[in-house]
């Protein structure tokens, strides 16, 4: 019941007449950002994150993560109206939406795309209120090693999940930890792989990799693909949506299928594109009228925007209970938590109250503001992406270099979230997922910490990390799914050498 | 594999070898500056290179498996065209200008610049249009960051002059 009471007190922080404008103002930024190619989630809240050093922590984090909802609302308008995904994960929801665009449809298609992100979303949160404070009591007790086990666990999961090939997951994730590395080491006080170059004293921060290697990179890839928006109109009126909102019950079954699996996806950290292909792929296997999927079927829709919405929000569990981000944007808003001072971990949700549970109640508000917001503004949004990219281009990279010099008031910080970007190009490019090498960067001095006094406490053995049935059993699920493809190709041959 | 003209371009088993090698390389950099830092115990524990060490290590390894898959591919696609790369590079080479100049002539004076020259020569706008987006965008920017968020961003020697 203490939660409970928690969340009210929640909202009434959230409902603070200024809290509510800076929803308002992160939810239409977050769409803008959503709908401009080159502008993702992750690297558009690390721009903007500048603009929130002088509000509360509260407001701040409420503004940045309703920015992150927006985000993953816009990503719906262009997928729909123009087949051009702003954001990867709403590429499974071309596959159905846009032809129903093509048929006239687009009004059925973003109010199904809308409100499914909503309830996914809504799961999501609910989930977290429910959770989250548990998973926090639990980690409260963990030492070094548990701490490590997780970092373990999730870094583990990533290569095990993720469709790239999972020896360019683990060269990802390394050169991530290696990032983080370089600078002054936080136990001995030891400079290391600063090579001599006094820029690199403070070594890199993940703020920069982020700009440049999703914001940067992106655009060097739509560059490349020489973009032409060719699309539909966009008209929604109220009609179609109540007529949409009779249709959509009947997909219940879908709906909770795609939020646990988002849920899922995003408390490991797989995050929300594998979780919105995986949930498409499984309705279109179940589903009645699968054979029709990619020819326009609201299912279609429904699936993979419920799993990408509740994937994204889930995200922030571990984020908030563990210190653990889910997903690149996640590790954003950690960030943020450091630049405000305060500390991620099971630890916010004994000395923070206030903000965890704001941030809590904003998420229920911000994703019902957001619903709104897109229902109402569609054609607005949509017509942002008429503005031709040769404008667009420019003005992202100003904004682009105007976050990456904000963080540190250093252009040497501009200078790297240029090279950032190239190597953000090449590496997504050559298959290299780039999600485990930001992630790595952020949690990578933690990790390496949690790693050594673990093993200070244990006289340098290896053995503390199955020293208890606790870390045991989190350490044996990191190996479960470090090896994951390899125990499920062994596992095909035995069925098929059996059969 | 290297003429000039559509449909030709650098060979994508080509360049995933020499990324996977520049990250080997990047490897080996880490384990040489962890060496440096020694690797070994302390008095405190584990000294500074101990991780990133192994971490070096597993860089070196996994690119060398990456490297063997990449060979091993029958793949023969394109990386991309030369004119899909030459695109990529208009925009690539003049950013680094402007990142480049930045410190010098600061960021606004910079960003006008940018911004025309990215609209006049890739976008072919007319002068009004170039002029009203090169002018505009970073006067807005100036009012958002450094008047209401209070969020100083560089200024150079046009700025001083104008005494802002």
């Amino acid at each position: 019941m203490e939660e409970l009471a928690n969340l009210f007190h929640g909202f009434a922080v959230a409902l603070q007449p200024f809290n509510i404008m800076v929803m308002i103002l992160g939810i239409v930024l977050g769409v803008v950002i959503g709908v401009l190619p080159g502008l993702g989630g992750a690297n558009g809240v690390a721009i903007l994150l500048p603009l929130t050093f002088s509000m509360s922590p509260t407001s701040a984090i409420i503004m940045l993560s309703c920015i992150y909802w927006g985000a993953l609302f816009g990503g719906a308008i262009t997928s729909i109206l123009f087949n051009i995904p702003g954001e990867p994960w709403s590429v499974a929801t071309t596959f159905d939406g846009y032809p129903m665009a093509q048929q006239g449809k687009a009004g059925e298609a973003l109010t199904a795309a809308f409100t499914s992100s909503f309830v996914g979303a809504l799961f999501a949160v609910i989930m977290i209120t429910l959770v989250a404070p548990l998973v926090a009591s639990f980690a409260l007790q963990f030492g070094p090693a548990e701490k490590f086990a997780v970092y373990f666990l999730a870094f583990c999961s990533f290569v095990g999940l993720s469709k790239e090939p999972p020896f360019k997951t683990i060269a990802a994730m390394m050169i991530g930890f290696a990032l983080a590395a370089v600078g002054l080491d936080s136990i001995t006080g030891q400079l290391r792989l600063t090579f001599g170059v006094t820029e690199l004293l403070n070594g890199f921060d993940f703020l920069i990799a982020v700009i440049g290697l999703f914001g940067i990179g992106e655009i060097l890839l739509t560059m490349e693909e020489g973009l032409a928006f060719r699309g539909g109109n966009a008209k929604i009126n109220l009609r179609v949506v109540l007529q949409t909102w009779k249709e959509l019950p009947a997909y219940w079954m879908t709906s909770l299928r795609s939020c646990l699996i988002g849920c899922w996806m995003g408390i490991t950290p797989a995050g929300a594109t594998p979780a919105s292909f995986m949930s498409y792929g499984i309705a279109k296997r179940v589903a009645k009228r699968g054979n029709n999927f990619g020819k326009g079927e609201i299912e279609g829709v429904v699936a993979p925007e419920t799993a990408a919405h509740a994937a994204g929000t889930a995200a922030l569990l571990p984020m908030l209970s563990l210190g653990v981000p889910g997903s690149p944007t996640a590790a954003v808003l950690l960030g943020g938590l450091l630049i405000w001072g305060l500390q991620p971990g099971p630890m916010l949700f004994v000395e923070q109250k206030e903000f965890v549970w704001g941030l809590i109640a904003s998420m229920y508000l911000g994703n019902l503001v957001g619903l709104i917001v897109v229902l109402t503004c569609v054609p607005i949004f949509a017509a942002i992406l008429r503005v031709p990219f040769s404008i667009i281009a420019p003005l992202i990279l100003v904004l682009c270099a105007i976050g990456a010099y904000s963080v540190h008031s250093s252009t040497f910080d501009v200078v790297l979230m240029l090279v950032f970007g190239v190597l953000g190009y090449l590496l997504k490019k050559c298959n290299y997922p780039l999600a485990p090498l930001v992630l790595a960067i952020v949690l990578g001095d933690k990790a390496e910490e949690a790693f050594r006094q673990s093993l200070l406490g244990s006289q340098g053995s290896l053995g503390v990390f199955f020293s208890n049935a606790l870390v045991s059993s989190i350490m044996i699920l990191g190996l479960i799914a470090l090896f994951w493809t390899a125990i499920q190709e062994g596992y095909t041959r035995l069925r098929t050498r059996l059969a | 594999m290297t003429t000039n003209g559509p449909g030709a371009g650098p060979m994508h088993k080509t360049v995933e070898a020499g990324v996977t090698l520049a990250i080997a390389l990047f490897g080996v950099i880490v384990i040489i500056g962890s060496v440096k830092a020694g690797i070994n115990w302390g008095a405190e524990g584990p000294r500074a290179g101990f991780f990133p060490f192994y971490v070096g290590i597993t860089i070196v390894l996994a690119s060398a498996i990456n490297l063997r898959n990449a060979l091993r591919e029958h793949d023969r696609g394109l990386f991309a065209e030369w004119g899909q790369l030459r695109q990529v590079m208009s925009v690539v080479v003049p950013t680094a200008i402007y990142v480049g100049a930045m410190p010098f002539t600061g960021l606004y004076l910079a960003s006008m610049i940018f911004i025309a020259w990215f609209m006049r020569w890739l976008g072919k706008y007319n002068w009004l249009t170039v002029a009203a987006i090169a002018i505009g965008m970073p006067v807005v920017t100036y009012f958002i960051f450094e008047r209401w968020f209070l969020v100083p961003l560089p200024k150079g020697p046009v700025e001083e002059w104008l005494g802002l």
